[in-house]
C-alpha cells in the first residue's frame, strides 16, 4: 500500500520535472528580490508591484528594450539576508541589475556582485558611501542617500526656526539595524554644526513594541522628531506618536517612512504628519497612463492593482525606469541590443535623466532630474518635504527639491568608501 | 538481507566498541566521505555552496552543539543565537586585531571563547531546571545580541554596527571574502565539520558522554552514585557552546560574509530553527543532528523549487504554501515520529535486515 502510494508520488513528480521548461536567455534579466510576506510587506508590496506593473509595461508597448524582452523573475526574501543570498546565488547568472530593497542584504551583496561582476541599485538606501564610484564600480546608490536625507530634514527644521536651532532637542526614532544606523554620523556632525541636542532611540527589529521610545520622547519633550523605519515600524510610531499628541508637523519621516500604509492606520491623528521624498505622489503621469492601456485594463496588473499611484508604488516605477533606461543607454553605448551584465554598467554610469529625457519617458515633473557618472554614483542628493493631509487621505508636496549639506555630507562619504576601500584594498578608478 | 549483521564477529573489546561496527555502515560511511571530498569539491559551484552546502554544514555543527546539551545533558536552551553571535563577534575582533594570524585558529578561537561564555549562562541550570532554564538561556539570547549591538567596541566603531570580513586564507586559496572559490569554503567547512563530528561523538561515547546522560535520565541519582552535577552541567554547556561558537564562526566568516547581529541572530532565525534541527531529527543522536540539519536547510528551497520552478506558482503564492507546509509538517511529524528522523533511520534498518522476509 504504502508502495504504492510512493510510487504514484514519484511518478508525478517525474512529470512535473519534465514539463519544466528552461526559460529563453536571448531576454534581459532584471531579478527581483521581494516580500510581499513577513513583517515589512505592508510596504514591500506596493513598491514589488511597481516594478512588475513598469516591465509589464515596457514589454508589451515597446515590445521590451531595445527589442529585448525583459525578465524579471520574483525571489520572496522576506527581508532575511539569508534568503537574499539563497535568491542571488539563483538568479546572479546573466542577471543585469539587482535592487535587494534591503540595506541588510545590499551590504551582503556588494562584495559579491563587486566580485562576480553584477550590478546593485540600491535607490535612496543600502550603504551610502556608495556614492563614491571612485571606490564601488558595481554599486549604485543615486538619487539621493541616506545622509543627503539627514541634513535636508534638518534643513527644513532650521527654515521653519528661522535659521536658528541651536540649544532645540531633535530625536532620531530608528529601526535598530544598518540601515537605521546610518544617519548617526551625519545628524552628530550636524549637531555640532547648528548646535542642537541629539538624541538616539532605537527601536528592535520588526517594530512592534515601541511604548518605551514614545514614553521617553512624552518625558524629555524634544522640539522635533526624525524617523528611520520601515514595515510595522512606521505604523506603530506613526500612532503612538498620535496617542501623546505629539504635533505631527515637527515629526519627520524618512523617504521610506511615507507611504499610506504608514499613515492609514492612525486615521485623523496622523494628519499633518511629514516625510521626504524623491518622488511624486499621484497618477497624473504619462507613464500612470500607459500602464493603465497596456496593463491594467488587460487585465494583468501585479497583485491586486489596488496600490497603483501610492507613494511605493510610484517608487518602485521611478526604480524599475532608472534600471531600464540604463540598458537603453548601455545598448546605445555598444550598438548592440544583446547586451552583457558588463555592458549593462557602463550604461548605469551613463544614465543622464534629464529633464526633458524624463519627459519622453513619461515622468515629467515627476522626480528631480540626475545624472550619474563615475565619480557619483549617488546621482543628485535632491529630495522635497511631503505632509499627509489626513482628511483627503492624500501626500501634498510642501517644499521644492532641496539640496542636502554637502559640505557635511562629502567629507563623510569620502571618510567612509577610503574606510572601505582600504579594508577591501580597492585602488580608486576615473583617473 | 540487505543489512545483514550476521557472520561479523567481533573478537576485540576494540572492533566492538568501534563508532561503525558493521561493515555496511563502514561501506556507507566510506562512499559518503569520497563523494564528500573527492567528488563533490570537483562539481561544486556557488548556488549549491551558499545555498545549501555550507549552511548544511554550519547548521550541523551548531546542531551537534546544542544536542549535545540537550539531547545528552537534558539542559534546555534556547540561546543558541545569542552564542552563535559570541563566535561571529570573537572571530570579527581577533580577525582586526591580529591580520596575519590563520583563519582556522581564528575560528577555533572563537569556539573557545564562546564556550567560556557558555559556563557564565550555564550557571544557571545548576539551580533550576526544564522549562526554567529554556527561559534563563533565553535571557541570555537576548542579553548577548544586545550587548553585540550596544557597545560598538565589538564592531570595531563602524557606523552601521555591521561586521564584515576580511580575506583570509588557507594554503593560499581564499576562503573567507567575496573571492573564496566555492570548492574552498566548503572544504573548509567539511574538514571542521567531520573532525569535530567524531570528536563529539567519542566524548560522547567515554566517561564524560556518560556523565552527560546520566544527569539527563535522572539527576538525583547521578548524584548518588558520584557523579558531580556541577562539573558535568558545566562541562555540557562548555563543549556545546564550543561547537555553537565555531558554527557562528563559520557563519560570519565564511557564509555570510557581513552580518548585522540583530538580524543574522535572531531567535526566529537560529535559535528555534536549531533547536527544530535537533528535534525533528532526534534528540540525542548524532546522525539525528545531520538529518535535522539537513532537512531544515533544504526543505524551504526544495518546497521553492518545486512550486515556483517546477509548478510555476508566483513567488509570494509559493510562500504562503511554504509556511503552511511547514507548519503542518512540524505537527505530523512530532504525532507520527517523535524521535526524529534518526528514529526513521533505525526503523529502516531494522526493515532493511529482515526484508524479504517481514513479520
Amino acid at each position: 500500500m504504502r508502495i504504492k502510494q510512493l510510487l504514484i508520488g514519484m511518478t508525478a513528480s517525474v512529470i512535473a520535472v519534465s514539463s519544466y521548461v528552461e526559460m529563453a536567455i536571448a531576454d534581459l534579466k532584471f531579478p527581483m528580490l521581494v516580500y510581499r510576506t513577513g513583517a515589512y510587506a505592508p510596504n514591500g508590496i506596493p513598491n514589488a508591484d511597481g516594478f512588475v506593473d513598469y516591465y509589464k509595461m515596457i514589454n508589451a508597448r515597446d515590445g521590451g528594450i531595445g527589442g529585448e524582452k525583459i525578465l524579471h523573475p520574483e525571489c520572496e526574501t522576506g527581508y532575511k539576508t539569508q534568503v537574499g543570498v539563497e535568491c542571488y546565488e539563483k538568479n546572479k547568472k546573466d542577471a543585469m541589475v539587482f535592487q535587494p530593497m534591503s540595506t541588510g542584504i545590499t551590504y551582503q551583496l556588494i562584495p559579491k556582485a563587486t566580485a562576480d561582476g553584477v550590478t546593485v541599485y540600491s535607490t535612496g538606501y543600502g550603504r551610502t558611501s556608495a556614492a563614491n564610484g571612485k571606490v564601488f564600480k558595481w554599486v549604485f546608490n543615486a538619487p539621493v542617500t541616506y545622509w543627503d536625507g539627514a541634513s535636508i530634514a534638518v534643513r527644513h527644521i532650521l527654515k521653519n526656526n528661522f535659521g536658528n536651532i541651536k540649544g532645540k532637542k531633535i530625536a532620531l526614532v530608528y529601526h535598530n539595524s544598518a540601515y537605521g544606523k546610518e544617519p548617526i554620523r551625519t545628524l552628530q556632525e550636524l549637531s555640532k554644526k547648528h548646535g542642537f541636542k541629539l538624541m538616539l532611540l532605537p527601536v528592535d527589529h520588526p517594530g512592534q513594541e515601541q511604548k518605551a521610545t514614545w514614553l521617553k520622547i512624552r518625558k524629555a519633550r524634544p522640539d522635533n522628531v526624525l524617523m528611520w523605519g520601515w514595515g510595522v515600524m512606521n505604523q506603530v510610531a506613526i500612532k503612538s506618536a498620535a496617542s501623546i499628541k505629539f504635533p505631527m508637523d515637527k515629526f519627520i519621516g524618512i523617504w521610506w517612512s511615507g507611504s499610506e500604509n504608514d499613515v492609514l492606520p492612525a486615521g485623523q491623528g496622523a494628519h499633518g504628519y511629514k516625510s521626504l521624498t524623491f518622488n511624486a505622489p499621484g497618477t497624473n503621469y504619462q507613464v500612470h497612463a500607459d500602464i493603465k492601456k497596456y496593463v491594467h485594463d488587460k487585465g494583468e496588473a501585479s497583485g491586486d492593482g489596488s496600490h497603483f499611484g501610492t507613494v511605493l508604488y510610484n517608487r518602485g516605477l521611478f526604480q524599475a525606469m532608472v534600471q531600464v533606461e540604463a540598458a537603453t543607454v548601455a545598448q546605445k553605448i555598444h550598438g548592440t541590443s544583446k547586451i552583457t551584465p558588463a555592458m549593462y554598467r557602463d550604461g548605469f554610469e551613463n544614465v543622464n535623466l534629464s529633464a526633458k529625457r524624463l519627459e519622453e519617458l513619461g515622468f515629467k515633473d515627476f522626480a528631480p532630474p540626475f545624472k550619474i557618472t563615475c565619480e557619483n554614483h549617488g546621482g543628485s542628493g535632491l529630495a522635497a518635504v511631503q505632509q499627509w493631509d489626513a482628511k483627503a487621505k492624500k501626500w501634498n508636496m510642501i517644499t521644492e527639491y532641496m539640496y542636502g549639506d554637502s559640505s557635511v555630507v562629502q567629507k563623510l562619504i569620502a571618510e567612509d568608501s577610503s574606510k572601505y576601500a582600504a579594508e577591501q584594498k580597492i585602488t580608486e578608478r576615473c583617473g | 538481507m540487505i543489512y545483514k549483521e550476521t557472520g561479523q564477529y567481533k573478537s576485540s573489546y576494540k572492533s566492538d566498541h568501534a563508532i561503525f561496527p558493521l561493515l555496511q555502515d563502514k561501506i556507507a560511511f566510506s562512499i559518503l566521505m569520497f563523494v564528500a571530498f573527492l567528488i563533490i569539491p570537483f562539481v561544486i559551484n556557488s548556488y549549491w555552496e551558499k545555498a545549501i552546502l555550507v549552511p548544511f554544514l554550519i547548521f550541523s555543527l551548531a546542531a551537534i552543539g546544542l544536542n549535545i546539551l540537550t539531547g545528552y545533558c537534558g539542559q534546555v536552551s534556547l540561546g543558541t543565537g545569542g552564542f552563535m553571535a559570541v563566535g561571529a563577534f570573537s572571530t570579527y575582533k581577533i580577525m582586526t586585531s591580529f591580520p596575519d594570524m590563520n583563519i582556522m585558529i581564528i575560528v577555533l578561537i572563537s569556539g573557545l571563547i564562546t564556550a567560556a561564555v557558555g559556563i557564565l549562562f550555564g550557571l544557571p541550570s545548576l539551580r533550576i531546571k526544564g522549562f526554567y532554564l529554556a527561559v534563563a538561556t533565553l535571557a541570555s539570547q537576548f542579553f548577548l545580541v544586545w550587548l553585540f549591538n550596544k557597545v560598538p567596541w565589538f564592531y570595531n566603531y563602524s557606523d552601521t554596527g555591521q561586521i564584515t570580513v576580511s580575506e583570509r586564507t588557507m594554503f593560499s586559496v581564499p576562503v573567507t571574502g567575496a573571492t573564496a572559490p566555492p570548492y574552498a569554503t566548503y572544504l573548509f567547512c567539511l574538514v571542521l565539520v567531520v573532525l569535530l563530528s567524531f570528536a563529539a561523538k567519542n566524548l560522547i561515547r567515554s566517561k564524560i558522554g556518560r556523565s552527560w546522560m546520566a544527569i539527563r535520565d535522572m539527576d538525583i541519582a547521578a548524584e548518588i552514585i558520584g557523579v558531580p552535577p556541577l562539573k558535568t552541567k558545566l562541562s555540557a554547556f562548555a563543549i556545546s557552546s564550543f561547537y555553537i561558537g565555531v558554527a557562528g564562526a563559520l557563519y560570519f566568516a565564511v557564509f555570510l560574509g557581513a552580518i548585522e547581529v540583530t538580524e543574522s541572530f535572531d531567535i526566529m532565525t537560529i535559535s528555534f530553527p536549531v533547536l527544530f534541527m535537533i528535534i525533528i531529527g532526534g534528540l540525542g543522536s548524532m546522525l539525528g543532528s545531520f538529518l535535522g540539519a539537513a532537512f531544515i536547510v533544504t526543505l524551504p528551497i526544495g518546497l521553492k523549487f518545486l512550486m515556483v520552478d517546477m509548478v510555476g506558482l508566483s513567488a509570494v503564492t509559493a510562500k504562503h504554501f511554504e509556511i503552511t507546509i511547514w507548519g503542518l509538517l512540524m505537527i505530523v511529524f512530532l504525532i507520527v515520529e517523535p524521535h526524529g528522523l534518526a528514529r526513521l533511520w533505525s526503523i529502516a534498518k531494522e526493515k532493511l535486515r529482515r526484508w524479504p522476509f517481514p513479520y
